[in-house]
């Protein structure tokens, strides 16, 4: 592995706190979605219909988005298109210093973390304000999100604690969640209030009205989106659907998947600016369209874009579970975070991520849309290992092992001599140090060959007329 | 029963257990010709690629991918004692030759007469085991590409429950993976320690005298991280209970 991937990895299993917040988050999760799924009787049909709507609106990807740029202009809305992350950031600090902004406040958004839009805003001298509470959390800590849903999962309550109690204006130290809760509401309300600009993601691009639709618990996103003068939404161009029906139907397989709740506590279609006669809503909206390596999936890994970013995945995969997000080094971790990063990164500094992975297959049930994402993080580890990206020994090691195994007589004869030497090795049934296997002996004996294989002693017993 | 009825079955033994754990290939032989089965072991096979292929290395798996269709190809059946090589074979050899129309073909012929060993005696053979007998309390981990690929989950169970004295428990986290995923344990073995560490734990809590499961690949890494923890819970494939053959534990010497 990359010494970079080593050292996160490293780091994090190193961290016994991690692991109780991670179990703390991911198991909730996993109980819920669960009790969710079996009180739901025909979810695989809904799970089935819902890949299909997605499936209909890839394909037609280009004749949905012009439906949705004709309707979002005709609501009044101005509509952006980036083809990278430099050009969605550019776009992004030209609309708030348009306006003279200083402050900005933001609602928590994927997209915009894997843009680089919170660096972006810094570098231009705007005052960002993170107004999703687990947004505040890593805001206050100078972290990025470890889990797309609730981004600061590798922090206990108790670590919150003392980071309010070191940077909230209320230094009362308390682990009542309630309690904490209502610091960070107190903390953030001026913002609210005083932001020029407010940013947003979108879950869904609805082409037939020209709407977004975004989908939160904390009500944050409507406090972000509405007060201020201006509303930038960055979306990326495979959250469009067809209709605001398609975009109620994800809706429903989304969040019980990631929360395991039927619905979230706010489901809201923004449409438009402002318009005369309405009691609040931003003067200018802004909608900015990112493709962000999407039209290279849509030729090479369409599936991906399916994904719907419920989080799914994260929590029921074992390696996340063991090294939590950070350890990832993308925007994304996870399996999912696996297939997308490599995307945006590119494959040479970041093959570790789709070969550290058991493809034990459960992300893929799991997934509300069906993702085939085993498949493809084996297809990343095709196009590693026909880049020749794969670490030379794993190259000699695979190339050797296939040789001998596609030639029986050869195969066999080297095991004649490997099993009585690896006997050599063992004490009692067990090997537990030997030359060439410390990848295994590092964490667990191994068992101790018998003097004979299999093909042996049956070869034998044929040959008794055993 | 006359010999038209006796499905003619090529064992492929994997290669783990070839090497590793013989007594399980002997154990699948003998609940196959209890299921009243012509067995045989066909000699030209090793290993089926999944070390190789789950590599991303397509073009080193193709020549033993193709040595293992034609070694096992004019049986009515092929059937292994785990459900991560029958997967393979059963599920990405016809990926593999997806765009080759022979071999293509030849991989999916095979394919759909490829089974795992437990699924096949109850699925195919309706069998039922009788007079084997094991008292003693077990867990029973379910591996992941016979669970996930090949709806292996029921048939393990419904064979046990036919063993007298044994007492299957329920257990945390029984369809988790054990963090073995082939080559994956030893590339970042850190990890695979962290996974199977979390699954010794909950085998441990569970109380169980026996560890048993479909896969020995899992089931050595299991045991492996029992073992050097100084848990005495014992570990056997589900086929050495129902052969009658479950002696040496893994690991136990003879």
């Amino acid at each position: 592995m990359s010494a970079a991937f080593d050292l996160r990895v490293d780091k994090a299993l190193a961290d016994p706190q991690l692991k109780i917040a991670l179990e703390r988050t991911t198991g909730n999760a996993r109980r819920k979605r669960a009790l969710a799924v079996a009180a739901w009787p025909d979810f695989a049909g809904a799970r089935t219909a819902a890949a299909a709507i997605k499936d209909h609106a890839i394909e037609h990807m280009a004749y949905y988005l012009d439906m949705f740029e004709r309707n979002a202009l005709a609501s009044g809305a101005q509509v952006h298109w980036a083809r990278d992350s430099e050009e969605a950031c550019a776009i992004v600090v030209d609309i708030c210093k348009s306006v003279g902004a200083k402050t900005v406040t933001r609602s928590k958004s994927m997209l915009g973390e894997e843009i680089g839009l919170p660096h972006a805003l810094a570098a231009a001298g705007l005052r960002r304000v993170e107004t999703d509470l687990a947004e505040h959390i890593i805001q206050l800590a100078n972290e990025t999100p470890s889990h797309i849903i609730w981004p600061a999962a590798h922090r206990t309550k108790e670590d919150v604690a003392e980071l309010f109690a070191n940077f909230h204006r209320d230094k009362t130290p308390t682990t009542d969640i309630e309690s904490m809760v209502a610091s960070a509401r107190k903390e953030l309300r001026e913002d609210f209030f005083s932001a020029e600009v407010g940013i947003s993601g979108a879950n869904f691009l609805v082409a037939d009205t020209g709407a977004i639709c975004t989908i939160t618990n904390e009500g944050n996103a409507e406090l972000t989106t509405t007060p201020p003068r201006v509303h930038i939404v960055t979306a990326g161009i495979e959250k469009i659907v067809a209709d605001t029906e398609q975009a109620l139907q994800l809706t429903r397989v989304l969040v019980p998947s990631a929360t395991g709740a039927d619905l979230t506590q706010y489901t809201s279609f923004h449409c438009g600016p402002k318009r005369p006669g309405d009691l609040d809503g931003p003067e200018q909206f802004h909608i900015v369209l990112v493709d962000h390596g999407r039209t290279r999936m849509l030729k090479e890994m369409p599936e991906m874009l399916r994904c719907l970013r419920c989080g799914a995945c994260l929590n029921h995969c074992v390696v996340y579970r063991a090294i939590g997000g950070h350890a990832y080094g993308g925007a994304y971790p996870g399996p999912m975070g696996s297939v997308l990063t490599p995307i945006f990164d590119g494959l040479e500094t970041t093959r570790d991520l789709p070969n550290a992975c058991t493809l034990n297959g459960q992300c893929k049930q799991v997934c509300p849309v069906d993702i085939p994402l085993p498949t493809l993080l084996r297809g990343w580890r095709e196009k590693s290992w026909n880049g020749g990206m794969e670490p030379v020994k794993t190259q000699i090691a695979i190339k050797l092992h296939a040789f001998a195994a596609a030639r029986p007589a050869l195969y066999r004869f080297g095991q004649s001599f490997a099993l009585p030497l690896m006997r050599f090795f063992a004490q009692g049934g067990w090997i537990s140090k030997m030359p060439l296997t410390s990848g295994w002996t590092a964490a667990r004996d191994l068992p101790k060959p018998p003097a004979k294989s299999f093909m042996a002693q049956y070869a034998a017993r044929k040959g008794t007329g055993q | 029963m006359n010999t038209q009825t006796r499905p003619r079955v090529g064992l492929f033994v994997t290669c783990l257990v070839d090497s590793l754990r013989p007594n399980i290939g002997f154990a699948a032989l003998r609940l196959l010709e209890a299921a009243g089965c012509d067995v045989a072991v066909p000699q030209a096979q090793t290993c089926c690629g999944q070390p190789s292929f789950n590599s991303g290395a397509n073009d080193v798996t193709v020549p033993v991918a193709r040595q293992t269709i034609e070694a096992f190809e004019n049986f009515d059946y092929l059937v292994a004692p785990s459900g991560s090589c029958a997967g393979m074979i059963k599920e990405n050899y016809p990926e593999l030759f997806a765009d080759d129309p022979i071999w293509g073909l030849r991989a999916k012929n095979l394919a759909a007469r490829t089974h795992e060993l437990l699924s096949f005696l109850v699925d195919v053979r309706g069998f039922a085991p009788r007079g084997a007998a094991c008292k003693a309390t077990a867990v029973y981990h379910d591996s992941c590409s016979g669970l996930r690929e090949l709806g292996v989950k029921a048939q393990p169970r419904k064979l046990l429950g036919a063993v007298e004295g044994l007492e299957l428990l329920a257990f945390e986290g029984d369809e988790t993976c054990c963090g073995f995923g082939g080559t994956f344990c030893v590339k970042y073995s850190n990890i695979s320690n962290s996974i199977v560490g979390e699954k010794a734990a909950n085998v441990r809590a569970s109380g169980a005298e026996l560890l048993l499961g479909g896969d020995f690949s899992c089931l050595m890494n299991m045991a492996g991280k029992l073992h050097r923890e100084g848990a005495k819970t014992r570990v056997f494939h589900a086929a050495e209970i129902l052969a009658g053959m479950a002696g040496a534990a893994i690991g136990e010497e003879n």
